[in-house]
């Protein structure tokens, strides 16, 4: 009985490729979307032109060859800000998605394991931790520490830590209410092994749904932070800053490098929004 | 009975989770590198009498926890201290700016509520076109940043069609209404999203479950059999996201506010972050949790209020 | 001969609902009839169709059911009900479901849900239609009728949710009681006292009943007549009392000797041999008992049966004339 339970539990694990062919047209051209946006994320550095080159006779010149998107107010190029922004844009999210996925899996499976008064500890230290706005821990985090995309990539891992550990708590409590654990504590393994070559392989579904869904959020919220000045600082590019330095151009009509730099943010944050609810759906899916 | 003690909980439960924020707060601050000398001063090398006559008017002299007991109890009796930046009373400079971003908030809460709401429950109750087209409608808008909004907004509104100012508060009730439309609009746009997408799938939800069926079996009218069956359970996990996104408006509508040049409490933190007066990054974020965990405890209240299966003990037999 | 008219009549019902977009039968040419008073049991296992046959007497199919045939109640065509009469006709028949947790509206307290109908669709005042409802929970064994009204769902037992439905469904003086396995949701010694009420209070009110369960031993218990269905099909329709001893179908033979525990479903499924069929994948032109049955030849895989009478039943079998006698021994043999 115990060998078929444990059988039956390993069988389930797929990998990261399986998953997202599991979720249909619409994850899978959301995913490759994503793809795109890493691979400028990566190599859109090399491929543009100095991004923070002005040359003030081109200030807000339209697109030329070599120049698909034209100058902004300060005469840089657009399209090779928007390239290399992408970099801080999308690395951003993805530290903010790591340190808060991993910082809440661990406290969310400790604590569904151990129970009792650590348990306690950790959800009552969470519960205070809700009562601040992703936004304005940022704001106090760039009071105390400075302006600057540091600063704010550890606020918002803060701010979302006690979302992740919720959710994930829920699940590793169900995890390990499974017949498999049992078996597996009967059979010697070590609660630690046990939690990281069954339960956590076997959340895996879910922690990715989970990672997708925040990426989106936490790109917006890293831009907003930017836009209010207290993220990455100009004259480096992101996406969030070249909306907030357009501003004078847009009213004077020249809106082209806060609307691409939007545009980016909107088309990545749809990606993920459509990828993270379709893996979550296959998740729950699965779990029943 | 049940339902006072879960109250009596809930208020226990707000009023520990504000002394601890309230302690984060002040503590984060005072362990933020740089001496509030030094920005009280302007960099400038003061003589000692002048240290000692500053640090005794902002307690500096004083040991930690009394400093924090000095500001939490001013705090509750409406005293958040002295702005260093301007020399003012903080609590007269939140409340010169406290409206607008209530006000701006309030705006964008009923246009969630009227439009989200009443998107998801059409798109909800009428399959077909209309429904799928309110899907992707609100799977972009809830994509939407409001800063990127704020930009769509103005460029098409004010710079374009020149209906709405690009800048400013306004006077009076119209022209606050009138100067306030666009960023209640992008404050609202990604809410609305969500509020909607989650507004169609309760209500789709509530027309599968069992109970609706026997209602039709009993020759319940159309109109009443949704009013009381299918909105009426519906309104419990839409109520709870409505609020849940309200609440998250109060910190966003900084990014709004700067975005217009509107005079509110966010545009002002943010300021105050970047000079580092603190006494007023202290006071705003104390104001800003405590609007956000009240919101939240009254979703917490107007759940259990509309679910009778909430906090009360089962008395089932 | 008005006195023999039956109250519920159905002719060749066929009913097939889509599934990812194609047609997919679950009912096939079902025809059965119950006189005013009757009781008519309607045995089954899980995907028969028996359940389908209440909901499209209650009209309670989904959309895009695809229906052919016709139902009759009170000589009236209720597939063309509309209006006025659709709605007097939802008053003469009540419906008493399997899940009682799920199909009372867990937000509002019991008394709006017993009596939301008779004020809604009979213009009962709210204290009038409190009273009638104390009063029914009291013939169903409810004594403190009164808090109860005022209670929710949640705040009562599975047993208690089932006996305030069976009192919702007489509270407006039904003609027609269909009931979907009422018992099955609860616990064996609920099972049996909810069963009693239901038994005691239809003889006391003179209603005709259709019951609905996969429990032949208590379909033959409570009605005066069973009716068997499988892969969507009647198979036989007979006597309470005959239908153990005397069985015509092959399948209610080994239904019957398979003697089930009163909830044990599993135990009788395993005791014939090969899988229940669903009725969309019935083979047409054949019989759809035949690969499970003992008795099939080979014209039972090239032809059809239809429904025949013999001995005051009606059974769907080739070789019902020849079996005649021999079904109880061969299917303990």
């Amino acid at each position: 009985m115990s060998a078929v339970a444990v059988a039956a539990e390993s069988a389930k694990r797929r990998g990261l490729i399986a998953l997202i062919r599991g979720t249909g047209a619409a994850g899978i051209a959301s995913a490759i979307v994503i793809a795109i946006a890493l691979f400028i994320a990566i190599f859109g550095p090399f491929i543009a032109s100095d991004a923070n080159l002005s040359r003030l006779s081109l200030s807000y010149v339209g697109p030329a060859p070599g120049h698909l998107l034209g100058f902004d107010g300060q005469g840089r190029d657009v399209m090779a800000r928007i390239l290399v922004g992408a970099r801080t844009s999308m690395l951003g999210p993805l530290l903010v998605v790591a340190i808060c996925m991993s910082v809440g899996t661990v406290l969310a499976i400790s604590s569904a394991w151990r129970r009792g008064a650590y348990d306690t500890v950790v959800s009552s230290g969470l519960d205070v931790l809700f009562a601040f706005p992703a936004i304005l821990l940022a704001i106090l985090a760039a009071t105390v520490f400075g302006a600057g995309l540091i600063a704010a990539v550890l606020a918002l891992a803060v701010a979302y830590t006690p979302y992740v550990a919720r959710v994930l708590r829920g699940a590793a409590l169900r995890e390990r209410g499974q017949q498999y654990v049992d078996a597996l504590s009967v059979q010697g393994l070590s609660s630690v092994s046990i939690c990281l070559r069954h339960l956590i392989p076997n959340m895996a579904p879910l922690i990715v749904a989970q990672a997708t869904i925040l990426f989106g959020y936490a790109m917006v919220d890293l831009a907003a932070i930017s836009f209010l000045g207290l993220g990455v600082q100009p004259p480096n590019p992101d996406w969030g800053v070249m909306v907030a330095e357009n501003q004078s151009g847009l009213i004077q009509g020249y809106p082209t490098s806060a609307l691409a730099a939007g545009v980016c943010i909107v088309i990545v944050v749809v990606a993920f929004n459509i990828l993270g609810e379709r893996l979550y759906e296959q998740a729950q899916r699965e779990r029943r | 009975m049940g339902r006072l003690r879960f109250l009596a909980r809930r208020l226990a439960m707000l009023l520990a989770t504000l002394l601890v924020s309230s302690f984060i707060i002040f503590s984060a601050l005072y362990l933020a590198p740089g001496n509030p000398i030094a920005v009280l001063s302007g960099g400038r090398t003061l003589p000692p009498e002048s240290v000692k006559v500053l640090e005794e008017r902002y307690h500096l002299d004083k040991p930690f926890l009394e400093q924090y007991a000095i500001w939490l109890g001013g705090a509750v009796h409406g005293d958040l201290g002295i702005s260093i930046a301007l020399r003012q009373n903080v609590s007269s400079l939140i409340a010169a700016r406290i409206w607008t971003t209530a006000a701006l908030v309030l705006y964008a809460s009923i246009i969630i509520v009227l439009i989200g709401v009443g998107i998801g429950l059409l798109a909800g109750l009428r399959p077909g076109l209309l429904d799928t087209s309110a899907v992707v409608a609100t799977s972009f808008s809830a994509a939407i940043p409001s800063f990127v909004a704020a930009i769509l907004l103005i460029l098409l509104f004010s710079v374009r069609l020149g209906w709405f100012p690009v800048l400013g508060n306004g006077t009076g009730l119209w022209g606050t209404a009138y100067h306030l439309t666009l960023p209640a609009f992008a404050l609202a746009i990604s809410a609305l999203g969500i509020v909607a997408r989650v507004t169609r799938a309760s209500v789709r939800e509530e027309l599968q479950r069992e109970h609706v069926q026997t209602a039709v079996s009993r020759g319940i009218p159309y109109a009443k059999l949704i009013r009381r069956h299918v909105l009426r359970n519906a309104a419990i996990p839409i109520t709870t996201i409505t609020g849940i996104t309200i609440a998250s408006l109060i910190a966003i509508a900084a990014v709004v506010e700067r975005a217009f040049g509107l005079n509110g409490l966010g545009a002002y933190l943010v300021g105050a972050a970047n000079s580092k007066d603190f006494a007023v990054v202290q006071g705003i974020s104390l104001v800003l949790v405590t609007a956000f965990v009240v919101v939240n405890v009254i979703v917490d209240i107007l759940y259990a209020v509309l679910d009778p299966r909430v906090s009360l003990e089962s008395k089932a037999e | 001969m008005t006195d023999d008219r039956p109250l519920l009549e159905i002719e060749a019902l066929t009913v097939q609902l889509p599934v990812e977009g194609s047609p997919r039968a679950v009912l096939r040419d079902v025809a059965l009839s119950i006189q005013p008073g009757e009781a008519l049991g309607l045995v089954g296992e899980s995907g028969s169709g028996k359940s389908m046959t209440a909901r499209a007497v209650d009209r309670l199919l989904p959309a895009g059911a695809d229906v052919a045939g016709s139902i009759r109640f009170d000589g009236k065509d209720v597939l063309a009900l509309k209006g006025a009469d659709f709605r007097a006709y939802r008053d003469d028949v009540a419906m008493i479901f399997q899940d009682p947790r799920a199909h009372i509206n867990p937000v509002r307290r019991i008394g709006d849900f017993m009596t939301e109908a008779l004020r809604t669709n009979s213009g009962v005042s709210r204290s009038e239609a409190s009273g009638l409802a104390v009063a029914l929970l009291e013939d169903v064994g409810i004594p403190d009728g009164g808090r109860r009204l005022h209670q929710y769902p949640h705040e009562l037992s599975g047993g208690l949710l089932q006996r305030v439905m069976i009192a919702t469904a007489l509270l407006t003086e039904p003609r027609l009681l269909l009931a979907d396995e009422p018992t099955t949701a609860l616990d064996v010694t609920t099972q049996a006292e909810v069963m009693a009420i239901l038994d005691d209070l239809r003889r006391e009110f003179g209603l005709t009943l259709l019951f609905i369960t996969h429990d032949l031993e208590l379909a033959a218990a409570v009605c005066d007549r069973t009716a068997v269905m499988y892969a969507g099909q009647i198979v036989e329709i007979r006597a309470s009392t005959l239908l153990h001893g005397d069985p015509l179908h092959p399948y209610t033979a080994a239904l019957a000797a398979a003697r089930p525990d009163i909830d044990a479903t599993a135990h009788r499924l395993t005791a014939i041999a090969g899988q229940p069929l669903s009725a969309f994948e019935a083979p047409e032109g054949e019989c759809a008992f035949a690969p499970r049955c003992p008795h099939a030849r080979e014209r039972c895989r090239t032809e059809a049966p239809v429904l025949q009478t013999i001995d005051g039943g009606v059974v769907r079998c080739l070789r019902a004339e020849e079996l005649r006698g021999r079904l109880e021994v061969a299917a303990h043999g």
